[in-house]
């Protein structure tokens, strides 16, 4: 696919990633053996027909490709672009076995693209309004999970309102995933799509604060929570708290969220330029060096305490975290940020070697002793993982939670309490995108089957 | 959206306003805070609750005119609307009967100071109310105070009104004469700081609402950490209000000084983009 050129790419906000022409799609999908087995259904976790789309493409009927695949995924413009392929529908392929796979998410990106632009925007592949089955749902997030819950049960003509305590609808997609991999006006023309199907979005609306899950009780039928995983992490080493170091969530949220890349034309501030560390190897810590790089640092360190094998995030957006130029600091691990006047000069940290496997299977990275150094920086960006935010469960007594702070759901999205579902993150614990959609299509699911006992009762 | 149903010109850099919000006006509960977002590029910021009025749906609140985001909501008329207001966040500070307390307002933290002596009063408190300027035409808020106040007692620094001197010596005295059981604290830093001091020898337990820097406000970014007994915890969600003699006050100063000149950028930039125009 074509690339922005790294160099130039690497200073600012554009899409890296062009897409396909036309031309490359019909081509891309001429490819596909449209194989009995579809393996590569199964291999997505929310069961796009993958088959039946690319058949379309074939015939050059791209807007009709678009509204197949928003039969199971009303966000495919996002996850055509950020789902893990490599391990999911593509990886399943039957040409992947000699040669590449085919190019399902390219192709699901491109479609979704080409029906916004020419079709007059996001349609959610719905002909005729459904006939209103009287019950109302709450959808408590509006992150991946909450949106396919809500597109799902609004098909199934129940009345949803969604709750968002941010100012913008979309979760991890407005406030986390940057801009050069995820256009922010993309996501608000799938949130569009969504409200579209008759979908009613309640922004600054912070549920566990302003409404409690009991309260929503006594308003709707069924209640979803998919208030995802967002509470930052960090370290508890010395000199966390100095000027200069953020968490991810809040480096990414000023930037994406609050466009801090444009002040002050926007108002929100962020510290620009400078030596920037990042801390962590997920998908996370990459977007966040990247933006650190395009927000015009001279040299931006990815400090990781394994070594590249180990690395959680894509091997896609490492590749290009490295062609832009930041600079791996691998089995390295901060011990100390150093300051001057309260505002960082530094991070200490020491060598790593890999000793023998974890309980994971992973080797367990051991400090060389005596091989303390100091990268100097200006600013730090902790990205080393998020928890469970306290205030649904703190406000909710009665909702089961685990001992790291998670919402306990059975595998079709019950919770202890009746009639109160959940899923993504606020199950699982930091995932993907995708694992949270396909929660939110089970969670739809068994929600409209609770619904409907309610009839006979 | 929420719209601005009233202004008030309290001094010329501090304005109070009365906004429509009639969900959060019904969850408040003295001590908590709102985040509000003045326009489409606006940032977020935190504000305290100046009145809590559910009987109308509205929320009061009282802004110094000394920031971007400040000045745009200063320069608010009624009718117009404020992007985004999302709450009530943060703790309620804990109302009890504790017997005689004594609340300091520095600057404009007598507004907030409002809620939170109205309902300390309804608990049966004897409630002492203490505020200060640099001069007489600078206090504010000492007729709203005095609504409910056992007493209200002022401090100049020229003595143009009250006690010459500062609200820490007004609070000294109060405790030598008439003995303090609980002390709540609002306003800049420095001032809860030596609040927090003057208290300290005495053992009277202390609050204090922390004023970090904050983005959300609902615990997802830890902008507004703050340190409190040796342990790291955010401003937004397991505070506003802390113990002040626990409080790393140093800290706290350091941190809120993070954005002084992107402050200083973004405030020229306004004040350029605000010169009258022809229309």
């Amino acid at each position: 696919m074509p690339e922005q050129d790294a160099k130039a790419r690497g200073r600012n906000f554009e899409e890296v990633t062009i897409g396909f022409t036309a031309e490359d799609a019909l081509r891309e999908a001429n490819r596909c053996l449209a194989c009995k087995k579809r393996d590569c259904v199964s291999g997505c976790p929310v069961e796009v027909p993958i088959p039946e789309f690319i058949a379309l493409i074939k015939e050059g009927d791209f807007i009709g490709a678009a509204k197949k695949i928003k039969e199971k995924n009303p966000v495919p413009a996002v996850c055509g672009r950020v789902c893990p392929q490599e391990s999911q529908c593509e990886s399943k392929c039957a040409l992947g076995k000699k040669n590449e796979p085919v190019a399902i998410g390219r192709m699901e990106r491109f479609v979704a693209d080409y029906e916004r632009v020419n079709g007059g925007g996001s349609s959610n592949g719905q002909v005729k309004k459904p006939k209103p089955s009287g019950f109302k749902v709450a959808v408590v997030g509006t992150g991946p999970a909450g949106l396919v819950v809500a597109a799902d049960l609004a098909k199934l003509g129940h009345e949803v309102t969604m709750f968002e305590a941010l100012h913008k609808a979309g979760g991890v997609l407005v406030y986390g995933i940057p801009e050069f991999r995820l256009p922010k006006a993309i996501v608000q023309s799938e949130v569009d799509g969504i409200k579209a199907l008759g979908v009613n979005i309640k922004v600054d609306s912070v549920v566990g604060k302003l409404y409690t899950i009991d309260e929503l009780l006594g308003d709707f039928d069924a209640v979803f929570i998919g208030s995802g995983a967002g509470l930052p992490m960090f370290l508890n080493i010395p000199g966390e708290n100095l000027n200069g170091v953020y968490s991810a969530n809040e480096f990414l949220t000023r930037t994406n969220l609050m466009k801090a890349y444009l002040f002050p034309e926007y108002d929100t501030p962020i510290k620009k330029g400078g030596h920037v560390a990042v801390v962590g190897g997920g998908n996370v810590a990459m977007d966040s060096a990247r933006t650190a790089l395009r927000l015009g640092a001279e040299a931006v360190y990815l400090v990781y305490r394994r070594s590249m094998e180990e690395l959680p995030a894509r091997k896609e957006e490492v590749h290009h975290a490295i062609e832009e130029g930041i600079d791996f600091r691998l089995l390295t691990n901060p011990v100390e940020i150093v300051g001057e006047d309260g505002w960082v000069r530094g991070i200490k940290c020491v060598k790593m070697e890999l000793g023998e496997p974890d309980e994971s299977g992973r080797r367990r990275p051991v400090t060389i002793e005596g091989s303390e150094y100091v990268i100097e920086v200006d600013t730090v960006v902790m990205s080393i993982g998020t928890g469970s935010n306290p205030i649904i469960p703190n406000s909710t007594p009665d909702l089961e939670i685990n001992r790291r702070g998670y919402i306990v759901a059975d595998e079709s999205g019950a919770t202890s309490k009746p009639g109160v579902f959940a899923g993504g993150d606020i199950v699982t614990g930091s995932a993907t995108v995708i694992l949270a959609a396909g929660a939110g299509r089970k969670a739809a699911n068994s929600i409209h089957e609770y619904l409907m006992t309610k009839v006979k009762a | 959206m929420a719209k601005v149903l009233g202004k008030e010109v309290l001094r010329s850099d501090l304005i109070a306003l009365k906004v429509e919000a009639p969900e959060i006006a019904k969850k408040a509960k003295a001590g908590q805070f709102v985040v509000v977002r003045a326009d489409e590029v606006g940032e977020r910021i935190p504000l305290s609750l100046a009145r809590i009025s559910p009987e109308d749906g509205s929320l009061g609140l009282v802004v110094q005119t000394i920031g971007v985001t400040s000045s745009k909501l200063g320069a608010m008329n009624v009718g117009d609307d404020i992007a985004d207001i999302a709450g009530p966040m943060g703790h309620a500070t804990p109302i009890k009967n504790y017997g005689r307390v004594a609340l300091l307002g520095g600057g404009f933290g007598a507004a907030p100071m409002y809620p939170i002596g109205k309902a300390l009063k309804e608990a049966g408190n004897t409630v002492t109310s203490i505020i200060g300027a640099r001069s007489a035409d600078l206090l504010v808020y000492e007729k709203e105070l005095a609504e409910f106040s056992d007493q209200v007692l002022v401090s100049t620094d020229d003595g143009s009104k009250g006690f010459k001197g500062l609200v820490t010596d007004v609070l000294k005295q109060e405790i030598e004469a008439n003995g303090v059981d609980w002390v709540m604290a609002i306003g800049p830093a420095i001032m809860m700081k030596f609040v927090s001091l003057a208290t300290k020898p005495y053992g009277i337990k202390t609050f204090v609402s922390l004023n970090p820097i904050m983005v959300d406000g609902t615990g997802m970014c830890g902008a507004c950490r703050v340190s409190v007994g040796g342990k790291t915890m955010f401003g937004c969600t397991d505070g506003p209000d802390f113990d002040g003699h626990l409080v790393d006050w140093d800290l706290l100063m350091t941190r809120q000084r993070t954005y002084l000149t992107e402050e200083k950028v973004a405030m020229e930039k306004y004040s350029c983009s605000c010169v009258p125009s022809a229309k």
